[in-house]
């Protein structure tokens, strides 16, 4: 595996949060959020249904930008108002739905909306040949051929694609909305791998997952989320599947977690 | 800290770095290999032109069968071509619009007003023929853009817009032409569009360029796809479609040529000028559709609109232009059947003008459920219903049989279309 990139000693976070705070209208969905992700490393951000997960990827993605607190991408603290924002940073989404578009091919859905071009004309040629190497270089063996129409591809081939469309513009910082949600046990394998490789090629990864299994298996650090507050932010050496679910229905596990008078102001 | 990934099954082990690209391609290109190919891909639900070539075969010998002394000869087919010109013209911009997953109801209607438009023009006030075209482009194209508004801006459903609208632009062109009158085309050039002939050996000339072009073109792709060591079809593919390619224009090129006069005294024979109009814009509107980023972009709006949004992709922008386009082409349509009649009047591009359009694309292979059809459809499409309305004129069929029986086609068009889409959702193609 060609890991280019890959200095495991950067302990600059890629994407750090600090104190973000996020309200629609009266209520307030995100509390003083503190997030960190490192290139070359797996985070997995876990929660339970209405903890904030989905807000918190779409803050960063400037979907929908934060109220307050601090948002520094690799140690600068930048303004984030809107998707483009963050794209222009290097931070690609990859959201459940997927988006891509079944009539088109391969190589035409990852080059949705940024094609290249010569004069007037599209560049085929260049754009299925870093379609081909970007795929290459995740070791993408599963798909047939680039220029196979994705209505005729596999969840997982379809998984593939939307990640490997992130990784094609120089993303530094690749977010995954629940990637295995729906997918068989030999396709959640291939996306699972994808998702080492992604941090193994020098990416900051953030993984949002349901699956104990699959957080285990692949993450280096776990953050988990309880009512809008970040319980855990830690390497996932420090904690073990049961500690990671108390922390998800609780906010608290033994040592770590939300203070209890801070619980106790949640009303739980 | 440790690993937890443990090598897989999918993934394959002691691989090195890859050379040249993408290894995991392992698509059969041998000729057999793309033949299998496309016939996995037509049981999937993909027909492309199929049935539009299916249908042109049966029916040519259906009604060669009934009227031999009448329909296969060059006067009948030089007429059912031009007969073909103006539906596949205005099918021409509905392809675009049916991409995108919306309809345009009234599209026939704007033909007729632009044509009225032009006529009015030039037979009451004497204006020269080219401005008066050019009016009527823009008239189409201004159409086009309000209705592109009405349903990207405003959110309207483009069924119900176009549904008023089709009442509406009746009514403009009542206004123009005046009630029962007919305004004549009289201009020698626009009549002469469809009614006059290029000389035989512009004809060859004009036959032999786009042959050659069309052969350099595909070879030319096929030269660089296989350089760099892209997906690419077979040569003898290639080869096939261009020999096919050429027989067909060739073949059409003689029958063209061939003296079509019914006074033996006189002389008459040669391409219409509208064919090759019709053909200029058929590699026109190929070329926009399948090598710019508009067309890309039509593709993907038609496809999954969600998408192509969050792609950055201006989708509101799109929707409109195509509008516009579409009624620019329908405004070209309406010029063309004013010429082949010589005259407008307040019923021009009504009755079965669109449902003959909308026939002829979704015949083509154009769906109707958008993201799938291409503009060679509309030509295709085109011929199969100035077959069906040339031959049952040539059988002297009641007129409520021949309305019955079109309104059957589409039906039949559509149904395909349908059950294409449900094979494709099921199979995963």
């Amino acid at each position: 595996m060609s890991a280019p990139t890959f200095r495991p000693d950067d302990d600059t976070p890629t994407l750090e949060l600090r104190g973000v705070n996020k309200s629609f209208g009266a209520v307030q969905v995100l509390h003083d959020v503190h997030l960190t992700a490192y290139r070359g490393k797996v985070t997995a951000l876990v929660g339970d249904n209405g903890a904030g997960k989905s807000t918190l990827i779409k803050a960063i993605a400037g979907i929908h930008p934060v109220d307050s607190g601090e948002f520094l991408f690799e140690g600068q603290p930048v303004h984030v108002t809107g998707p483009r924002d963050a794209a222009a940073l290097g931070i690609e989404v990859v959201y459940q739905d997927l988006a891509l578009a079944d009539n088109l091919d391969v190589v035409q859905n990852m080059f949705l909306g940024r094609e290249r071009r010569t004069g007037l004309l599209l560049d085929e040629v260049s754009m299925e040949q870093a379609a081909r190497d970007t795929l290459a270089r995740l070791s993408v063996r599963t798909l047939k051929s680039v220029r196979q129409q994705v209505s005729s591809l596999s969840g997982g081939q379809r998984q593939t694609v939307a990640i490997a469309k992130a990784v094609l513009w120089e993303s530094k910082l690749v977010i995954l909305d629940e990637p295995t949600a729906a997918l068989g046990v030999a396709q959640t394998r291939q996306v699972l791998d994808l998702v080492r490789r992604l941090a193994d090629t020098g990416h900051a990864v953030v993984f949002i997952s349901h699956n104990m299994v699959d957080v285990f298996e692949v993450a280096d650090r776990v953050a988990a989320l309880y009512l809008g507050r970040v319980a855990a932010d830690v390497p996932i050496s420090e904690v073990d599947r049961t500690r990671v679910i108390e922390l998800i229905t609780a906010g608290r596990s033994g040592d770590l977690g939300i203070a209890p008078a801070a619980i106790a102001e949640v009303g739980v | 800290m440790s690993r937890t990934v443990q090598p897989s099954a999918t993934d394959i082990p002691e691989n090195p770095a890859p050379q040249s690209g993408f290894e995991g391609d392992v698509v059969d290109d041998s000729v057999g290999g793309y033949l299998r190919g496309y016939v996995n891909r037509v049981r999937g639900g993909d027909l492309g032109a199929l049935p539009a070539v299916a249908g042109i075969v049966v029916l040519a010998i259906l009604f060669t069968g009934l009227r031999p002394d009448t329909f296969p000869t060059p006067l009948n087919i030089t007429n059912l071509l031009v007969q073909a010109v103006p539906i596949s013209l205005l099918a021409m911009g509905l392809v675009f619009v049916l991409l995108l997953g919306e309809i345009d109801l009234s599209a026939g209607v704007v033909s007729g007003v632009c044509a009225a438009v032009m006529a009015v023009m030039m037979a009451r006030s004497g204006i020269d023929w080219w401005w008066a075209v050019l009016v009527a482009a823009a008239v189409g194209a201004v159409i086009g853009l309000f209705t592109g508004v009405l349903v990207s801006v405003v959110r309207i459903p483009s069924f119900v817009v176009t549904l008023a609208l089709f009442l509406g632009w009746q009514g403009v062109t009542l206004r123009i032409v005046g009630q029962g009158g007919t305004v004549p085309v009289r201009d020698p050039v626009i009549v002469g569009f469809t009614n006059d002939s290029l000389p035989a050996l512009w004809g060859w000339i004009l036959a032999a360029v786009v042959i050659v072009l069309f052969a350099a073109l595909q070879l030319n792709r096929w030269r660089v796809q296989r350089s760099r060591n892209l997906a690419s079809q077979p040569i003898a593919v290639v080869v096939a479609r261009i020999v096919v390619i050429a027989l067909v224009t060739l073949a059409v090129t003689w029958v063209l040529n061939l003296n079509r006069a019914l006074n033996p005294n006189i002389q008459l024979l040669g391409v219409p000028y509208a064919v090759p109009v019709v053909v200029a814009l058929l590699l026109l509107l190929t070329f926009v559709l399948t090598r710019t980023r508009f067309g890309r972009h039509v593709y993907a709006v038609g496809g999954n609109a969600e998408a192509a949004r969050r792609a950055g992709i201006n989708v509101t922008r799109i929707r409109i232009l195509v509008f516009a386009l579409s009624s620019t082409l329908a405004a070209i349509s309406g010029i063309a059947a004013a010429s082949r009649l010589a005259s407008v009047d307040p019923g021009s591009g009504g009755g079965n003008t669109l449902l003959y359009a909308v026939a002829a694309a979704v015949i083509g292979g154009t769906s109707l459920f958008g993201g799938r059809g291409r503009v060679r459809d509309a030509l295709l499409g085109g011929l199969v219903i100035a077959i069906i309305a040339n031959g049952l004129g040539l059988l002297g069929v009641e007129a409520y049989l021949n309305f019955i029986i079109t309104g059957g086609v589409l039906l039949l068009a559509a149904s395909v279309d349908a059950l294409a889409r449900r094979r494709a959702a099921a199979t995963g193609h």
